[in-house]
């Protein structure tokens, strides 16, 4: 077991901080929510239904940005995010991909394949990624990680923008990420 | 049909940035079935009786070998988890990605085995009954062996383990799509075989993509 007893609720436009040491179950718990994990005991609650993977209402409601980022590293900054678009279901017209793609600084590098771009771009294209995204609930797992000073900046920006139309946010993070303005909770495990 | 869509045109695409992967798997394929009349000695009537066999042989192991293309390297970057929020039935994203393989693989041999078979002396007309069960059958490798793919995901020794779990499943399509020729030049009709493998072509055609997609969601847990 990794943690004990945990009961939070996590209401709009607010923003919940997951801290703890390397291996106090950070992930465990953001894949347990999303569901990609089966906790031991727990219910998870979105909106008053039970959130399940296989209800479409649940899963189209999640962002989840992991470790693994899930980048194809053998195709281009622009078809990734294309394809990111088209598997939320969402129309992605070009100048919106520009438009993205020059707010996380990869406009110039659009059409490298990603196996040639350092860790911080990719988490970049990652933040492009959740940028272009309409889901509701953002589960980030330590999502600051690789940024230099300039991307954590857009990372902010992003996640104050998703939080102010009402989104909900939980992340996992080492490093507090100061949201002007925006409700937020801690919670922190072990 | 989205995620069929979807699934279907990525790996399509990402075929075909690693061409040279799944022309390996095809070159494995002739060179393996060229090493049949080396081995055996060029008696014309012996490799006539062996080429089909053969030639259903090699197709099932270079199958076996391309497998892990279908999602071993979604697993590792992250990317298969991330279809798992897709707003599309994520068993039709599966079944997009087993087409994809089929098409990257089975069509390719397909398309290779008439040349292999006049190496063995099959007549057009056997090379004929041997394209058709090829064309029922190889599908159901690719269906099957998605699930067992999707099973030894992330396990150690996947590519021993894979081989037997899978082995002992592709013999009935071994023994019917191979049979298939050899009942042909023995006279008696086609049709009890071809049934067969159409049937399990159905089969695997409905049961596959679910059973893929059950046991990714385990893996991934």
């Amino acid at each position: 077991m990794l943690f004990g007893p945990l009961d939070f609720t996590v209401d709009s436009g607010a923003a919940l901080y997951v801290l703890g040491p390397n291996g106090c179950g950070k992930s465990t718990l953001l894949r347990s929510l999303a569901g990609l994990s089966e906790p031991i005991a727990a219910e998870v609650y979105w909106r008053g239904e039970r959130a399940r993977l296989n209800s479409v209402h649940w899963r189209s409601q999640v962002a989840y940005l992991g470790h693994k980022l899930g980048h194809k590293e053998e195709l281009s900054v622009e078809e990734n995010l294309e394809l990111a678009s088209a598997l939320e279901g969402a129309r992605s017209s070009a100048s919106q991909c520009t438009a993205v793609m020059e707010r996380v600084g990869l406009e110039r590098r659009r059409k490298l394949a990603v196996k040639r771009l350092s860790q911080g771009q990719k988490q970049r294209l990652a933040l492009a990624r959740l940028c272009r995204s309409q889901r509701r609930l953002w589960l980030l797992d330590e999502p600051s990680a690789a940024l230099d000073t300039n991307a954590k900046r857009v990372l902010t920006e992003i996640l104050s923008e998703h939080l102010r139309s009402g989104g909900v946010a939980i992340v996992a993070t080492h490093d507090l990420i100061d949201l002007a303005g925006a409700r937020s909770a801690n919670l922190q495990l072990a | 049909m989205a995620g069929f869509g979807w699934g279907l045109k990525r790996d399509l695409r990402l075929g075909m940035r690693s061409v040279a992967e799944i022309l390996m798997v095809l070159g494995f394929f002739l060179i393996v079935t060229t090493l049949f009349p080396i081995g055996v000695g060029p008696d014309p009537r012996v490799l006539h009786r062996i080429g089909a066999g053969i030639i259903w042989v090699c197709a099932t192991l270079a199958c076996l070998l391309s497998l892990n293309r279908m999602f071993a390297a979604d697993f590792a970057d992250g990317s298969l988890e991330q279809m798992l929020f897709s707003s599309a039935p994520f068993g039709g994203i599966v079944a997009g990605k087993i087409v994809a393989h089929w098409v990257t693989t089975g069509l390719p041999l397909l398309l290779c085995t008439p040349l292999v078979g006049m190496q063995f002396g099959l007549s057009g007309a056997e090379i004929g009954v041997l394209l058709l069960s090829l064309a029922l059958g190889t599908p159901v490798l690719s269906l099957i062996g998605a699930i067992m793919a999707a099973l030894t995901l992330g396990l150690r020794g996947g590519g021993a383990l894979l081989a037997l779990l899978l082995l002992p499943l592709y013999v009935p399509v071994l023994v019917f799509g191979a049979g298939a020729v050899e009942a042909y030049a023995a006279g008696i009709g086609i049709e009890g075989h071809m049934s067969v493998l159409a049937a399990e072509l159905i089969l695997a055609l409905v049961g596959a993509p679910l059973a893929t997609a059950a046991a990714i969601r385990i893996a991934i847990d």
